[in-house]
């Protein structure tokens, strides 16, 4: 190896040379790693070509009244975008109202007072919560929290809510919030506790007015993340909500009601064909590009602020 | 070892960093024409904007061991990455100046880090060895370096050169990690010598080490010296005094313009005229313990 | 009347006793919102088991190889757990090796430049984006755009749409589990005169294995219990024919998976197919939770202690 030319008193340039066949092998390589990467970006690209394409082309050949007749009833022909842009406001509403205390309350729980062995147990369940899929968030909101919950507390509903859907969805999402908010919270210092303990604060104290203050914009970070999932969350209310194909608008959540995300499901689930003859198909796609147009800025929104949060430690 | 230093210390010029060694004079164990392995002329190290080693002229003999002393943050350890291209690692760091191993500009674009670090071998100041066997740890560097002869042979043979065989022979399958750290880095001095390279860099071994272990490492390097030149760090100047034949001596001084401290070589000498008639005084503040 | 200075640090020492009582009540409403998250996870399971298991007594595994039928009583799972092994294959065969793939070179070959940077915020953006959109973006490019090499509304496109969608966890998993495994590794290999792929196939890769090993898996058990993808690219309710075919016609043909089986029973108006959804649902829970639960135990035992 190395050392017999040396020996032989010569060493030139040549010898320090890379051999050009691993030097190629090398190159090839990282390329074959970039692709791979790059692709991640024509993902991307791929997503907004697909939609703004059939969404620009709903859009110009719509007549507007039909924007803004009551109901959503798309192979009707009426296109009533509040129906359901109140929808989901209202599952969301619902959901975060039940998934942000819940999620918070078991981050802070977790981080500032569990035992460890408390936690052993804990986090794994939590885990398994997590691991759930929508499908049968969908099931228990439409057989077990419809009947024992929405209609003990508000008889007369129909069996069919946005209620049971939001509080199935905020079940769906306290993991999420959950996860999220714990690791802010963790990762204030452990010395700004320790100031607060040695002035002579109480554990309540240091965690309201210390801890939470500095892992505040953590935690708005896991809001948003819950709120963008539950936006985006489109079983449960397809399961629950009953509104297959079309919807009046209304505000009441103990009455069936249709998400911009169920809507799309029941477009596509309704037949067999989501037939590209009328404006349906079309605004099949100008409904999801409205949707990744609302969970992209909000998720940016809380990579921010999580960027905020990790950069000060 | 008296006599030919003073000996070499007549023929030093004015300008107390460059040594001259002439032939004729040396006595030590392999006589003959001692040629400068290393020969850095006016490099300075950047990062980024900053420079952090300021115009170093150092020039290294061969199959002697030198010492890089001084405080921290000096630059000894940046210096001693350039020597193997380690310092590619690091984004932002670059050289001017020139470094010349054995003749060859080291910079040189058209020649590849990974054949100047077969050559130019590294142990780390903390122990690495790989999450494998013992075996396995000491067999990466030739297998990858196309070694086509008998593995047990080439193991067998760096680990006794590293005074490690007897402990492990009969474990070598075993999982380095298992080794104690004294034993690790034993392993890792192994592993470097398994690829037979030219020279040896040595980034402060012993200071994650006990006082036995730092012994035998050193005991070891008296040994190795026979075979591979070496250039040692370290913050312990009892070891580089024990250990090294010259010493160069680093220290930081203030830039006016900036906030920070540049590292330059102050002196550059025979270990034991570094610490008994140093010609700077700033050496002489240090090795008499006045800072550190 | 506290006089002596000692008094006065025995009473502060005591306490004010409603502070105590705000710090418990504190920890107990945050106990609470623990309970009832954990209360509702449990009732949700209770609820499932208590309604589906009289299914497998009835009719034991019998379940799981019958096919789909309108009565509930003869109707069973075995397409859709086809389906979803189908499914999987592809997801794991584009997830895998792509997002592995890009994972490597964004944590050890990429300069830290503005598209470096693009690229880490892009895949984070793409894990945010919510499952139908994913179903659109399947609808739109494999069942109708390619239909030709895919078959349309097949397993394929679903399968290719499911492997898009589970592409950035991989690649976030993937990369974390690579930054993990300690720098001084890697310049070991260096200092022997590795090249940078040898160092990363000999001992960054292996190290970083058992928590790549797990992203993996979880992602997979993420897309076997995706829905809305499936109904977007055209899962059906119908038949899905099961071996007279070739492998290639299969993929190309029309399919369903457990998840849309049970979102389709669930909507049943009758009450029958109630416990077959459960059934279902029991099915689908076992193979998510087996699988993630194996990994982690699995990533328990094999990661090195540093």
């Amino acid at each position: 190896m190395g050392v017999e030319k040396i020996a032989n008193g010569t060493l030139t340039l040549g010898d320090l040379r890379s051999d050009p066949k691993r030097h190629r092998k090398e190159s090839l390589i990282r390329s074959l790693f970039k692709a791979a990467a790059t692709l991640s970006v024509v993902v991307s690209l791929l997503i907004v070509v697909a939609l703004v394409g059939p969404a620009f082309e709903f859009i110009t050949s719509v007549d507007p009244s039909a924007l803004w007749t009551n109901g959503w009833f798309p192979r009707r022909g009426a296109f009533d975008v509040r129906t359901i842009f109140v929808g989901t406001m209202l599952v969301t509403g619902i959901a975060f109202v039940v998934g942000a205390p819940l999620g918070l309350g078991v981050a802070v729980y977790l981080s500032e007072f569990a035992r460890p062995k408390a936690r052993r147990i804990l986090k794994p369940s939590l885990e398994v919560l997590a691991g759930i899929p929508s499908v049968v968030f969908g099931y228990f909101a439409l057989t077990w929290i419809s009947p024992h919950i929405v209609n003990r507390f508000f008889p007369g509903s129909s069996n069919f809510n946005l209620l049971a859907a939001g509080i199935a969805v905020g079940l769906l999402i306290t993991p999420l919030i959950a996860s999220v908010a714990e690791d802010a919270l963790r990762s204030v210092p452990l010395h700004l506790r320790e100031a607060s303990y040695g002035l002579g604060a109480h554990k309540r104290t240091t965690t309201m007015k210390v801890v939470f203050p500095a892992a505040i914009s953590g935690i708005m970070a896991a809001f948003i993340v819950g709120l963008s999932r539950a936006i985006g969350e489109t079983m449960v209310v397809a399961i629950a909500s009953g509104a297959s194909g079309g919807s009046l608008l209304q505000l009441d959540p103990r009455q069936p009601g249709q998400t911009m995300t169920a809507a799309m499901a029941s477009l596509a689930a309704g037949t067999d064909q989501v037939k590209g003859a009328d404006l349906a198909f079309p605004s099949l796609f100008f409904v999801g590009f409205l949707l990744f147009v609302i969970t992209f800025a909000l998720n940016l929104g809380s990579a921010r602020l999580v960027r905020k949060y990790r950069r000060s430690y | 070892m008296k006599t030919m230093v003073m000996r070499l210390a007549s023929f030093k010029d004015q300008d107390s960093r460059r040594l001259h060694v002439a032939p004729s004079t040396a006595t030590g164990p392999s006589a003959g024409a001692y040629e400068n392995v290393f020969e850095l002329k006016g490099t300075s190290v950047f990062y980024g904007d900053f420079r952090a080693v300021r115009e170093i002229d150092l020039e290294i003999a061969e199959k002697r061991i030198t010492a890089f002393i001084g405080p921290s943050g000096c630059g000894k350890t940046t210096v001693l990455r350039c020597l193997n291209r380690m310092n590619d690692l690091v984004e932002s760091a670059r050289i001017e100046g020139s470094i010349r191993y054995r003749g060859i500009d080291l910079y040189d674009r058209a020649v590849d880090a990974v054949e100047v670090r077969r050559r130019i071998g590294m142990v780390f100041q903390r122990p690495n060895p790989f999450p494998k066997s013992i075996f396995d740890n000491i067999a990466f560097g030739p297998k990858i370096g196309g070694f086509k002869g008998n593995m047990s042979d080439l193991v067998e043979e760096s680990l006794t050169k590293a005074a490690l065989w007897d402990e492990v022979k009969d474990r070598l399958s075993e999982s380095a990690m298992g080794l104690s750290g004294g034993q690790q880095q034993r392993l890792c001095i192994a592993r470097c010598i398994a690829v037979h390279p030219d020279v040896i860099l040595m980034d402060e071994p012993c200071s994650a080490l006990d006082p036995i272990a730092t012994g035998r490492i050193e005991d070891l390097m008296a040994e190795l010296k026979e075979e591979y030149t070496i250039i040692i760090v370290t913050h312990n100047m009892q070891q580089a005094a024990r250990v090294s034949d010259m010493t160069a001596f680093f220290t930081t001084e203030v830039l006016e313009d900036q906030d920070r401290r540049a590292g330059i070589l102050v002196e550059h000498a025979p270990t034991e005229q570094i610490f008994t008639t140093p010609s700077d005084q700033r050496t002489e503040h240090y090795v008499t313990g006045r800072f550190g | 009347m506290a006089t002596t200075p000692s008094d006065l640090v025995r009473l502060q020492l005591k306490g004010s006793k409603r502070l105590t009582w705000r710090t418990w009540g504190f920890e107990l409403i945050l106990l609470l919102t623990l309970l009832i998250s954990l209360a509702a996870l449990v009732t949700l399971l209770a609820d499932v088991f208590q309604k589906g298991i009289p299914v497998f007594q009835e009719r034991g595994d019998g379940f799981l190889r019958d096919p789909l039928s309108s009565l509930a009583s003869r109707a069973g799972v075995y397409q859709g757990i086809v389906g979803s092994l189908l499914l999987l294959l592809f997801v794991a065969v584009i997830a895998g090796p792509i997002g592995i793939g890009a994972a490597i070179y964004l944590e050890e070959y990429a300069p830290d430049t503005r598209f470096t940077r693009f690229i880490n915020v892009n895949i984070r953006n793409l894990a945010g984006v919510p499952s139908v959109v994913y179903g659109l973006l399947g609808l739109a490019l494999f069942v109708r755009l390619l239909a030709g090499a895919t078959g349309g509304r097949s397993v394929m496109s679903a399968g290719l749409t499911l492997g898009i969608l589970v592409l950035p966890i991989v690649i976030i998993t993937s990369a974390e589990a690579l930054r993990a495994v300690p720098n001084s590794i890697r310049e070991a290999g260096y200092g022997v005169g590795a090249t940078k792929w040898e160092v990363i196939r000999s001992h960054v890769l292996p190290s970083a294995a058992p928590g790549i090993l797990t992203g993996s898996v979880l992602s997979l058990s993420r897309a076997l219990g995706e829905t809305a993808p499936l109904i977007l690219v055209g899962a059906v309710t119908g038949f899905l024919a099961t071996g007279q075919q070739s492998f290639v016609e299969t993929l190309q043909g029309r399919f369903t998976a457990l998840p849309m089986i049970i979102f389709n029973w669930a909507r049943q108006p009758s009450a029958d197919f109630r416990e077959s959804t459960a059934a279902a649902i029991i099915v689908l829970l076992f193979i998510i939770l087996t699988a993630n639960a194996a990994s982690i135990i699995l990533r328990n035992r094999y990661e090195r202690k540093w």
